[in-house]
């Protein structure tokens, strides 16, 4: 089977020789337009006049677009048709496109764009939570609550309370590939679209309208991204729109692209969060109630700011039971771009909040804390049935020690099939109990293995000789200061809007037995064209070579959702089975029928059919089947099952699973001038039966790179216009090679997925981002060597920070 | 004008405006399309190509590299680095075999870095891809595709790259506006002096951004890059002389085993990429107040020496900075050269930025204090970062001259500090941290003097 292999990337080879093409690197023909936006200059306010002349008689240019030009709707919102392409009158940000040059090279477009004429009626813009909240500007009608069991009663009668708030900042997503696309103008007004894009249906969505055309005039086609991280869901329709409309003025193939700065200053970001916390504990640091209260700057546009915000409150619980809890959420509307999707959608602001709670504790209370995260973990799943045959599923909601299972080893952990239905969806309780094992938003929590990972990391890392080591030489350095830090990861998996948890897939065989796969997720550097494909080749017992990788293409499959919220190989993966599986079974009933004997008896594998006793190469039995008149095309589809929650009441099911993780990272700090580094990091992380270790490690890695650079170096920086002013890579900085741990040990949790996921593996796009908040906590425990008092430290963690926090400490 | 160079191997002519970069002509006039552009200003290394002359090969952003840099030398593309028979380069097949790319963006820059680092059997691999920005992978499955390529016989046909063109020399366009190539300092000076209003173009790693960023038009120009003496570092006995056109990969050599710690802040400068064709000159002439090498060169008691057509003079470094955006220089008057003293045992340079490497300094201090018998008998101290200009703390010199070398004196030079420096806040620091760092970093260096300090980038897991 060519599943469960650590094969290469399907693109490695066309990468390290620079033939993989991206959007910039398609040919064009001769009489291609160059497209750049005008850009305002103010974050507020509105255009009074708008003389564009010396940019019409700029060297090259060719058309000037402004919004009453456009030939259909002026709009590029993913949500709720609040994003203009082209500025109305009104200005809501600094950098907002407000009108577009049409050149005849990428360069004259850019110099052009700059020559407007553009005078304001300028408004202070808000760009605070503070001014957001006086004034109101929020997306909804007001803060979204979810609430489980009584907050205030269980906070009044609680022994000991504690109160805090972190800050954390926003993160570029600096792809390095910026966005880009190109519209081919076709017969009869049609449109074809490439663009670096992780959602293609939502760019032809976006074209279709601006066009005024049916969906079936207009076809995007993805083959790769340069890397999207949640950067590409939404923020490519501008430029694909922009394309799309500048060659249906000039009947010429458009293409955009944005100048790293112009990249930077359009488009979304993580959203910033501040988190103030109150919680109610007991003498051992157990967590009796909890009081979140969520802040965002969403920026000036809804975009995905809703969802982000769930997800940021779907999170705050992180691993850890809470009797009770209370999560309120202020999405927040300020003139800055429209933050946006990024790797974790909220998740991680929501958990850093719950893991500031947990250091700040168990820094008050001088516990571990790791132990004192321990005591506060969801209760461990039920024990998986045992080797020998025993098929009686444990009572629902049935409730273990965690001292029974603490160290278990990751052989004992489910072996798998049959495991969903006894954990999950129809035979969970349909009500809950307050005290089970459930989320603040009422989920039983039934597959949960942090005890036994956490556990088998602590001994793989060798936490507690290491602790004691930190602690000698603290006491041994003056200047420098070591710490370590531990955090887990519980991370729901699926679209929380729930309907977008479909798939579909496109499968040919032809009649020489190569195979043409297709489906609606897009790749993005994070190798899903390839786990899939080995689902392809393992259905059909191929070798991997056997099955064509083909571009993402909305005229192959329709209606497609995002790759996004980690799903790509649990949706796509299980799309493509499906097809493949329909394919081979018309083949086996074929072969069946001609060999007269039972379908089951048609076996596919290792490249070659056995039908009976007899063995044929698979591209004999594709010819066989072809001359038999037997379709050799198939769609398939797939449906994530049993996910149905409110979002406005914050209760039920959202997620078909949970994926886990945890790393212990160390750190050294400075302390006379804040400057600070990983020194190593130790990662266990479940990708349940992994369909390719080696491209799940791959995702680990960059995530957790990732993860730490947001709450270290990553640093968004506005003046008090509103203008960003960290708009390259000369002034933000992204990790860079010697940022990496020193020492850097990644392992896979040997264990599959207890959900019924594609080969038992589980999501592993976003999970990993999150270990990247055990090297803030271990700065932050680096800090707390200085002085008696918590150190209260922000993010991102930048040199600066760091000296603020030791200053905190030492106080 | 014409320009004549090895690409891949053969031989190019290319006709373009002096300010076209190499990126966008491969890209867009040769179809070239493996090296990428990631950020456009010499920052991410996506666009990282192979260059080769006389001194062998050095990897440069080809983003912020104009065309006229190239004549006569030898450039090799990503497309350029497997075997004329497809056998790929060992640090390509390395990083497949590790999984060293993901979305593959990166990739080619990452490659023909690697790839040129191996041509000269480096193995400092962190230094060496310093400038190549990867946003995937964590760059752990990199650097083990680079380490298993160590040792792996070099192809011998980019090897060829270095019989190149060298001697060939430009056909110098006579058109009025078209770029200069002087071959001699003498030749630059007497053009300059007569276009004084002209751009003088080193290595383009700042000259660059005015026309990839500000979309300036800059003619006219001269490229520097042909003036072998003017990069020459020459040792006078007691004084090395650096010409202006040096390569801060050529400075980095020469401070070795001179002054270490300068050169360890050299290490941390720009990135491989841009330490290959930044100038020592140009980081001096740009005047910038964040620039490392003019706090450094300070503190040494540097001597720059300054030409105008044959007419030569020469300054204390310090008094090149007049203001902000303002040095000591008249129209058609260049740097030369730098001199700098070969022994300054006491002198540390010390360089805070978010990042560790390729950043630009939220603040630099460089010390040199001399101590007899307990007593400061010199004290050379500057900044940047700290003020307009690079800056020599004078106050803070004061309260430690003829001082006791002890924490008391330190204090009181500490306070001087903020005598010295009203710092600004911006992105890279708040003007607080500024000043409290600073003071820090005096600190620093009387521990680093007394043998006890450490710092971070020392500390093994």
């Amino acid at each position: 089977m060519s599943v469960h292999k650590a094969s290469p990337h399907d693109a490695a080879a066309l990468h390290v020789t620079g033939q993989a093409r991206y959007v910039d690197d398609i040919p064009l023909p001769g009489n291609a337009v160059h497209l750049a936006f005008g850009l305002s200059r103010i974050a507020r306010g509105r255009v009074t006049t708008m003389d564009l002349e010396k940019v019409r008689q700029a060297p090259g240019v060719i058309a000037v677009v402004t919004a009453g030009d456009l030939p259909g709707a002026n709009d590029v919102s993913p949500s709720i048709h609040d994003e203009p392409l082209l500025c109305d009158g009104a200005v809501h940000y600094h950098g907002q496109p407000l009108f577009l040059v049409v050149a005849d090279s990428h360069l004259a477009a850019r110099k052009a764009a700059r020559m407007g004429d553009v005078s304001y009626d300028e408004e202070p813009p808000v760009l605070t939570i503070e001014d957001a909240l006086e004034k109101d500007w929020r997306f909804e009608d007001g803060p979204r609550v979810y609430t489980k069991g009584d907050v205030d009663a269980a906070l009044a009668q609680a022994p000991n309370r504690l109160s805090g708030q972190i800050e954390m900042g926003g993160q570029e997503h600096f792809y390095l590939e910026g966005q880009a696309a190109l519209a081919l103008p076709q017969e009869g007004g049609d449109m074809v679209v490439h663009a670096s894009t992780q959602h293609p249906t939502e760019i032809q969505h976006k074209v279709a309208e601006a066009l005024n055309l049916p969906m079936h005039a207009v076809r995007v086609e993805t083959r790769r991204m340069g890397g999207g991280f949640g950067g590409k869901e939404s923020q490519g329709n501008a430029l694909a729109v922009a394309c799309a409309v500048a060659a249906r003025l000039t009947g010429r193939p458009a293409k955009m692209r944005y100048d790293r700065d112009d990249d930077m200053t359009i488009t979304g970001k993580r959203h910033d969060f501040r988190i103030d916390y109150t919680v109610g504990h007991d003498a051992d640091g157990r967590i009796l109630a909890v009081d979140f209260t969520q802040y965002t700057r969403c920026g000036w546009a809804q975009d995905l700011s809703l969802p982000v915000a769930d997800r940021a409150m779907l999170h705050a619980d992180n691993a850890y039971l809470l009797p009770n809890a209370r999560i309120t959420s202020h999405r927040l509307r300020t003139n800055m771009a429209s933050a946006t999707a990024f790797r974790g959608f909220g998740g991680p602001q929501g958990m850093v909040g719950i893991e500031r709670v947990m250091d700040h504790l168990a820094h008050v209370l001088g516990l571990d804390p790791v132990e004192l995260r321990r005591r506060n973990y969801y209760r461990a799943a039920p024990l998986a049935a045992p080797a020998t045959p025993d098929t009686t599923p444990p009572a629902p909601g049935t409730k273990l020690d965690p001292g029974d299972v603490a160290s278990r080893g990751a052989t004992q952990v489910s072996s798998g099939l049959g495991a969903a239905k006894r954990f999950g969806g129809e035979f969970s309780p349909a009500s809950p109990p307050e005290d089970s094992n459930t989320t603040p938003y009422h989920m039983e929590v039934t597959d949960f293995i942090l005890h036994e990972m956490t556990d088998t990391l602590l001994k793989r890392a060798d936490y507690t000789s290491r602790k004691a080591a930190v602690a000698d030489w603290n006491a041994a350095n003056a200047r420098l200061k070591k710490g370590i830090g531990f955090s887990p990861v519980k991370f729901g998996i699926s679209f929380t809007l729930t309907h977008l948890n479909q798939a579909g897939a496109l499968v040919h065989v032809y009649q020489d037995g190569s195979v043409h796969m297709n489906h609606g997720g897009t790749e993005m550097g994070q190798g899903l064209f390839q786990k899939v494909a080995q689902v392809a080749a393992s259905r059909f017992g191929l070798p991997l070579e056997a099955v064509k990788i083909t571009a993402t293409d909305t005229g192959k499959v329709p209606n497609t959702s995002a790759t996004a919220a980690s799903s790509g190989s649990d949706l796509n993966g299980m799309a493509v089975k499906a097809a493949c599986d329909t394919i081979r079974d018309r083949m086996a009933a074929c072969l069946a029928e001609l060999h007269q004997v039972q379908p089951t008896d048609v076996v596919f594998a290792e490249g070659e059919v056995r039908v009976g006793a007899e063995t044929m190469p698979f591209s004999r039995a594709a010819q066989i089947a072809y001359e038999n008149r037997v379709s050799l095309s198939a769609t398939g589809f797939y449906k994530t099952p049993e996910v149905a929650w409110d979002r406005i009441a914050g209760k039920g099911r959202p997620f078909f699973y949970f994926a886990y993780g945890a790393a212990i990272t160390e750190v050294v700090i400075d302390t006379l001038t804040g400057e600070n580094r990983i020194l190593r990091t130790d990662i266990l992380h479940d990708t349940g039966a992994s369909l390719n270790p080696a491209l799940d490690i791959g995702q680990i890695e960059g995530g957790y790179v990732q993860g730490a650079g947001w709450l270290t170096t990553e640093e968004l920086w506005w003046d008090d216009r509103g203008r960003l002013r960290t708009h390259a890579p000369s002034t933000y900085k992204i990790p860079a090679c010697s940022d990496r741990p020193d020492i850097f040990n990644v392992a896979l949790w040997e264990g599959e997925n207890r959900a019924e996921t594609i080969y038992r593996s589980k999501a592993v796009g976003e999970p990993p981002f999150m270990l990247g908040i055990s090297a803030h906590l271990a700065l932050s425990d680096a800090c707390a060597a200085c002085g008696p008092a918590f150190p209260d430290l922000q993010a991102p963690a930048t040199a600066e920070e760091v000296q603020r926090a030791i200053k905190r400490a030492q106080a | 004008m014409n320009i004549t160079f090895l690409l891949n191997g053969e031989t190019v002519h290319a006709e373009a405006p002096a300010t076209r970069t190499l990126l966008d002509w491969l890209r867009e006039d040769r179809g070239l399309t493996g090296t990428k552009e990631g950020c456009n200003e010499g920052d991410c290394g996506a666009c990282t190509v192979m260059v080769t002359d006389g001194s062998g090969p050095r990897a440069l952003n080809a983003c912020i590299l104009f065309l006229p840099q190239l004549h006569g030398k030898s450039v090799r593309t990503v497309e350029g680095l497997a075997a004329p028979d497809g056998t790929l380069h060992p640090v390509q097949q390395a990083m497949i075999d590790h999984h060293g790319s993901q979305c593959g963006f990166c990739t080619p820059g990452f490659v023909v870095s690697m790839a040129t680092a191996h041509a000269a059997g480096r193995t400092d691999h962190d230094d060496v891809l310093a400038g190549n920005l990867c946003r995937c992978t964590g760059y752990a499955p990199i650097i083990r595709a680079a380490r298993a390529a160590e040792g792996a016989p070099a192809p011998a046909h980019i090897a060829e790259d270095g019989n190149g063109l060298a001697g060939r020399a430009p056909v110098q366009d006579a058109t009025a506006g078209a770029p200069f190539l002087p071959a001699t300092a003498d030749a630059l000076a007497d053009w300059y002096a007569a276009h004084p209003d002209a751009t003088l173009i080193a290595g383009a790693t700042d000259v660059g951004l005015w026309v990839t960023k500000d979309l300036r038009d800059l003619a006219p120009v001269a490229f520097l890059s042909r003036c072998a003496d003017l990069g020459d570092i020459a040792d006078t006995g007691e004084y090395l002389r650096i010409g202006a056109a040096a390569t801060m990969t050529d400075v980095l050599a020469a401070l070795r085993p001179l002054h270490p710690s300068y050169a360890e802040m050299v290490r941390r400068y720009g990135s491989e990429q841009v330490r290959n064709a930044a100038t020592l000159g140009g980081n001096i002439a740009n005047g910038s107040p964040i620039g490392d090498n003019p706090p450094a060169l300070i503190a040494l008691g540097a001597r720059l020496h300054l030409r105008h057509g044959q007419t030569r003079r020469e300054l204390p470094i310090e008094d090149f900075f007049l203001d902000y955006g303002k040095q000591d220089r008249q129209p058609g008057e260049f740097v030369e050269a730098v001199t700098i003293p070969k022994t300054a045992p006491a002198l540390r340079c010390y360089k805070i930025s978010k990042r560790f490497d390729q950043d630009i300094s939220a603040l630099c201090g460089c010390f040199n204090v001399t101590v007899a018998e307990g007593v400061v008998t010199g004290a050379r101290i500057a900044f940047g970062g700290m003020a307009g200009i690079p800056k020599r703390a004078a106050a803070t010199e004061a309260a430690l001259a003829g001082q006791p070398w002890t924490t008391q004196t330190l204090a009181a030079a500490s306070a001087a500090l903020a005598e010295d420096f009203q710092p600004l806040t911006d992105m890279r620091a708040s003007a607080a941290y500024r000043l409290e760092v600073a003071q820090g970093l005096l600190i620093r260096y009387f521990e680093d003097l007394a043998g006890t300090g450490s710092q971070v980038l020392e500390v093994t897991p």
